[in-house]
Formats: structure tokens, sequence, C-alpha cells
């Protein structure tokens, strides 16, 4: 029986039934972005041709959509087209970022608000389309944002939020836009399209004439950008500027999540992270992504059974959100961290669970922490899984025991049996 | 082409865009071709230039030559921005009409490397797109900025830091490349024949879609002469007929008027006048040097059988 409310919803006018990518393509229509470059990867690749037709449909009056031949160029264009004062969007998929990597550094070096949705997928090879933030999170040190979606409207929300945070003159950076390949890219469910009118209230107009306050294409202003700079020059100080607003844009996300769930009523926890029943928990994961949105069931049955579990659902990796992670340790006393991302080489689980644990470093009264692995490269993680794994901190809590079969402290879960 | 005096009536071209103070080596042939392509263009341009010595000599930061727009960029991104310049411009003269967004010219001013080498993909994705944008190579013949190594513009026979004895291979022919791509506009220019280089500025302006045009510009130190010898280097390349001053509009390939007379083979100074007066030839060997002659007298030949076909058809 559909509950009542969702009756409505399902409904309504504004509620269309819609694939994660295509809700990401409707973000950039909401947005009224100016300027769109893309290139064709899987799993992205409904994203450009939603856009394509609302472009050729007449649907984004004046809006300039750049066909190119190469993801490097897909991020050198709206470097220059946002250079120039106009908002810009475009998405890819692993393969297609690891391309445009010389350009995601310099689109931050020049403190450019460009939203860019991330389909993710494994790394290659052998060959691999399904979902692993492995492509997303290896560009953690570029200066980008980076958020993760749980499900189909948190696409169309999160770009809508990103807009706001990017353009914010205080924060002025580009944001990555995060969602698992196919998972959620290909699948579809009801997303609300919010109207046209409300969201241009709630975001913040498109640049004026005279562009962004630091950077701007006037013949009239003539200004260069980017000249070669000695050692004893400014450099240094430019990144740390750079470093600087990326964490402060924490603040600016929170506002934003609260602002938007006033205008819209969706809430996003703080912004940063969401927690699920973690008021009494004794142990909890940290989960990312549409894994994270599943593990609330897997809380609840295993809440049925009699143990306080909870979960925190990761929303930022950049700025990682170091104040909040410590707060939720000390609600714990084991804190599982689930990766869907490898990180070779390192000595302390997957690349969020190492920020975990540096985030921890030196603190007094806050959770084991316990880095987990899975569902990488797509491999399915089931529901009974996502009990296990809770199962699995709940026994470590009681017995103080770790799991036999660690791969350098880290359980990578749901591996296949290999004679 | 253009007479002095009509350039001396052109308020913008009496100006100079590309300021004294630069960091220019003594003799550049780069500059020549910037200050006068701006000339012709104007500072309603937005400009990138990709990894070239053209990020070094418009001044280390925070100083700057430039009077107009001026973006440095990664190597193999110049086409792709300055596209992204023109999607912006678009834009813009959608949201504010009237305000002159739809006159900018947006232009990539990249070097032989960047162009022929690590950006042929990205100028090639915008020509194939017919890009409303200027790109211009000037070309040194070699990774100058870096230290003189070979690029696939360097001729043959050329001595570089990375071609020891001597380029075994020839010059990639970037404008017969470009003409494949069915763009509005090619052109050749030296920068020994500056009121070409502002007509045909003047001209690749007035023009939509994908302007290329490809500049020689001897590089002194790299190539080895004289820095006071630079624009008689350059000269000798178009009388020798190793570089060919054209332009193709629409299709049709039209000899300039410095390259015009050199149909006949006769008129072409013999390439040795050429290569003896630079160190990277020294030691060229005499097949080497045949090969060259050869090599640009079949260039001749395949032009002139094209504007044979073309008068045969036009009449």
């Amino acid at each position: 029986m559909i509950k009542p409310e969702l009756k409505d919803f399902l409904q309504s006018e504004e509620t269309k039934i819609i694939k994660g990518n295509v809700a990401a393509a409707y973000a950039a229509k909401s947005a009224r972005v100016q300027v769109i470059s893309a290139y064709p990867i899987t799993p992205q690749t409904t994203v450009v041709e939603k856009l394509s037709e609302f472009v050729d449909g007449g649907l984004m009056p004046g809006t300039q959509y750049i066909k190119v031949e190469s993801e490097h160029s897909v991020l050198a264009s709206l470097v220059g087209a946002s250079m120039a004062g106009t908002r810009t969007f475009t998405a890819t998929s692993g393969q297609g970022l690891f391309y445009m990597y010389e350009m995601v550094h310099w689109t931050a070096g020049v403190r450019l608000p460009i939203v860019m949705a991330i389909a993710s997928r494994g790394p290659a090879p052998p060959w691999n389309i399904w979902a692993d933030f492995t492509d997303v999170i290896s560009c953690r040190d570029t200066g980008w944002m980076s958020a993760f979606c749980a499900n189909h409207q948190e696409i169309y929300d999160e770009i809508l939020m990103s807009y706001k945070v990017c353009e914010d003159y205080d924060v002025l950076l580009p944001k990555f836009v995060a969602y698992g390949g196919f998972i959620l890219s290909h699948t579809s469910k009801p997303v609300i399209i919010e109207d046209q009118d409300k969201v241009d209230n709630f975001l913040p107009p498109l640049p004026d004439e005279k562009g962004w306050p630091h950077i701007w294409i006037d013949p009239n202003r003539p200004l260069m950008h980017g000249n070669l700079i000695m050692p004893s020059g400014f450099y240094s100080e430019f990144r740390m500027i750079i470093h600087d607003a990326l964490i402060k844009s924490q603040e600016k996300i929170k506002a934003v999540a609260k602002e938007f769930e006033k205008t819209f009523g969706r809430s996003y926890g703080n912004g940063l992270i969401q927690e699920y029943k973690m008021d009494d928990a004794d142990v909890a994961m940290l989960n990312y992504g549409d894994l994270a949105l599943q593990m609330e069931e897997a809380v609840d049955a295993v809440r049925d059974e009699g143990y306080k579990v909870g979960m925190v659902k990761l929303r930022h990796f950049r700025p990682f959100p170091v104040k909040d992670i410590v707060e939720i340790s000390k609600k714990v006393k084991v804190l599982g961290v689930m990766d869907r991302a490898t990180a070779f080489g390192s000595q302390t689980g997957g690349p969020v669970s190492s920020e975990v644990k540096t985030a921890l470093h030196g603190t007094k009264g806050t959770a084991m922490v316990f880095p987990m692995i899975n569902g990488i490269g797509g491999r399915e993680v089931t529901l009974e899984q996502q009990k296990e794994q809770l199962k699995i901190l709940i026994k470590i809590n009681e017995t103080g025991e770790l799991p036999e079969d660690l791969l350098y402290g880290t359980l990578w879960h749901g591996k296949l049996e290999v004679d | 082409m253009a007479s002095l005096k009509k350039v001396m009536e052109d308020e913008i071209a009496c100006k100079e865009w590309f300021l004294p103070g630069n960091a220019c080596c003594a003799g550049c042939g780069l500059e020549v071709a910037l200050r006068w392509a701006m000339k012709a263009l104007g500072p309603e341009v937005a400009m990138v230039t990709p990894a070239s010595c053209l990020n070094v000599v418009i001044g280390l930061w925070p100083k700057t030559a430039p009077d107009f727009p001026q973006f440095n960029m990664a190597f193999a991104a110049g086409a792709a921005v300055a596209t992204g310049f023109d999607a912006a411009f678009k834009a813009k003269a959608h949201k504010f009409p009237g305000k002159g967004w739809d006159k900018m010219t947006s232009i990539c001013f990249a070097g032989d490397g960047g162009t022929t080498d690590i950006g042929i993909q990205g100028l090639s994705g915008a020509a194939e797109r017919n890009s409303d944008i200027i790109y211009v190579c000037y070309d040194n013949e070699a990774y100058m900025n870096t230290g003189i190594q070979r690029s696939s513009s360097t001729p043959h026979g050329a001595v570089t830091t990375t071609t020891t004895f001597g380029k075994e291979r020839y010059k990639k022919n970037l404008p017969a490349i470009m003409r494949a791509h069915d763009i509005p506009y090619v052109a050749t220019c030296s920068i020994s024949e500056p009121l070409d280089i502002y007509e045909k500025f003047k001209k690749a302006k007035s023009i939509r879609g994908t302007k290329y045009i490809h500049i020689l510009a001897p590089c002194a130190p790299g190539w080895g002469f004289p820095s006071e010898d630079t624009i008689e280097i350059a000269r000798m390349a178009v009388k020798t007929g190793f570089w060919i001053l054209y332009e193709v509009e629409n299709g049709v390939l039209t000899l300039s008027k410095k390259s015009k007379t050199l149909l006949d083979p006769s008129k072409r100074v013999p390439i040795i006048e050429y290569v003896a007066n630079q160190k990277r030839f020294a030691g060229i060997s005499e097949k080497t040097l045949i090969e060259l002659q050869e090599q640009i007298d079949q260039d001749w030949e395949n032009i002139s059988k094209e504007i044979f076909c073309q008068q045969e058809y036009s009449k």
C-alpha cells in the first residue's frame, strides 16, 4: 500500500520519475547555467544527452553547449567560460576525470565556481564502469570541494546547493557532486524539480556584466592571469588562501543546507554530515553515497534485534568535517568507517578511514576507528551484508577482539572466496 | 597587401598593445608576430596562451606587457579555452544585448609545440566544431622555452638539444592539416612581412568560424644567429621558398605577394643561403641539404598544380 504522503508526492506536478543523471541535468537547468561543455563517458552519458535535449529544445535560452573532443578540453573550455564571468556545468566519470586532472588543479587555482557532476566509476584496468568513489577521491588535494549523494533527489538538491556555496565570495572554489555510477545514475526514482522562481530566489543571481570579483575578461579593464611567479613571490600565500577558503567553506555549506531546508523542506543534516539514530548508539558506521542510505535500513534491522547501532552519512569529503567527526566519535565506542574507494599503500584503511583517523589523532574520549572497504568496482553490497558489517562492530565493542583476515588492519568485506 | 599608409591611418594599429619592457630575448621573432597581430585586432580580445615562450616574455609576476585581456594556460588547453571564451561571450551577448559582447574576438596564441604536438587534439576539435576563434601558431621550430628541444615543427636537418645530429624527420605541415578540417580561413605569415600579418589578421577578425594563422618566428638563441638578423632570416625563409606565404579562404588557396613570384623555380634562392647563417644547420650534410631542397621543390610542385587546377576550373 502506498502511504498517503507518498501518494501526494508522486502525484504532484513537479515530481518526475527520473534517472539520477537526468536529475543532475534538471539541476543544471534549474540553476540556469550559461555554458555547458561535455564529452560522453559511461555512466555519465545520460546527463549530457538530457542537457542536449534541453538546449536543442530551446528550454535553456542563451545557454551555450560546447561538445568537445576530450575531457581535458571539457574543463579547459569551462575554465575559459567561467573566467569570462558565466555560470558553468559539466559531468563526467572515472577515466574522464583522470584525463581532466591537469585542469582540475587549474580550476581551483583560478578560484572558479564550476560545478561538476560525477557519476563515479572504478578506475581501469581492468575496465570497470560501476560505482566506486576512487575517481573523485583521488582529486583530494586539488582545492575542489567534493560531495557525495545518497539518492536521486539529493543529486538535484546538492547541485543547487553547490552553486550557492561555490559562488560565495568567501569561497569561490569549484565542486564535485558525486554519486554511484549505475546505482543512482541509471535507476529511476521520483525527484521533485523545484519551481523556477523558488530556485531563482534561492540561488545567487547569475554573474553581472562585470563577472566575478577576482577575475574577468573586459577590454576596458585588461587583466592578465597566471604569469610565472618566482618562489620569492606570493605563490605560497596564494596557496594558503585557497587552503583557508576550502576549510572555511564548511560554515557556508552548513548555512546553505539550513537555508535549503527552510526553502524547500528537505534536510541534509548539517550539510557536512547526517546522523542516523546516533543519540543512544554504542557503535556506529560512517558511510557515504547510496550505501549510506541503504544502511539506514540495516541499522533499523539490527536495532530490532536489540543492539544500539547508529550510522553517520558523510556528505562532504572536502572540506573534511573534522569537528563534526570528533563530536560523533565521542558518542560511540567503536566507529566503523566504510569506504567504497581504495587508497593503495595506505595502512590506515581506505581514503575516508585515513581522514577519520587523522581527525581523531590526539583526541580524548573518542571512538576506536575500524576501517572497512566494500562495494569496490560496483560489487553489490546487500542489506544482509550491511547488517553483518554492523554486527562486526558490535562484536568488537563487546569482546575487544578484531576480526581475523584483515589486510593491513582493514577489513575488505564481501570479497570472493579464492582457493 | 596593406600599405603602410593605410596602417598609419588606423588609430588602433598606431598604438602598441604589447608594451615595451617585456621579457623577450633580443631579436625575438615572437614579439613582432604578437605586436602586429594585436595592431590588427585591437584590444577587444580575450587571448589565451598555452605553455610557451609567451608565458614568460609577457613578464614575470607582477609585471605584465599585454595591454589587453591575456591568460596563461596549460599546454594542451589553448584551443579549448579560446572556445570557452567564445561561448561565454555568446552567453553574455544573450544576457546583456547591445553591450558589445558579440564583438569580442577569442584568440589562442600558441607556440609550435603547443600547436603541432601536445595541443593538436584540442585544436583539431575546435576546428571540427568550427569554434569562432582565431588560433595562432607562432612557429620558432622547437621547444625554445624549455631549452631548444625538437618539436614536430622542427625542420629536417636542424640540430636541437634532442636531435644531436640534426632531425631526421621533416617539419609537420600543420597549415595543410588545418586546411583538411575545412575551416573558413587558413593563412601563413612570416614576421619579415608585418603588413601581411596585419592584413591577414584583419581578415580573420571579420570571418566567423575557426581561423588558423601560422607565423614563422625565428629564434636567435635557438637557431643560432645574431639577434639583429631575425628579420633577415625570416625574409630568407620566404625567399628560398622554404616558408610559403599564402591564405586559404573557404578552400581556395591564394599565394601572398612575396611568395607569388616563387612559382617560377628560378626565382627561388637556393636553400643553402637560408641554412648557411644558422648554427642549428652548421653540421648539415650535403645529402640532408639536397633532401631539404627536394622537399621545398616538391611543396612548390604541389602548390603549382593546385593553382593550375584552379585556373583551369575557372575557365
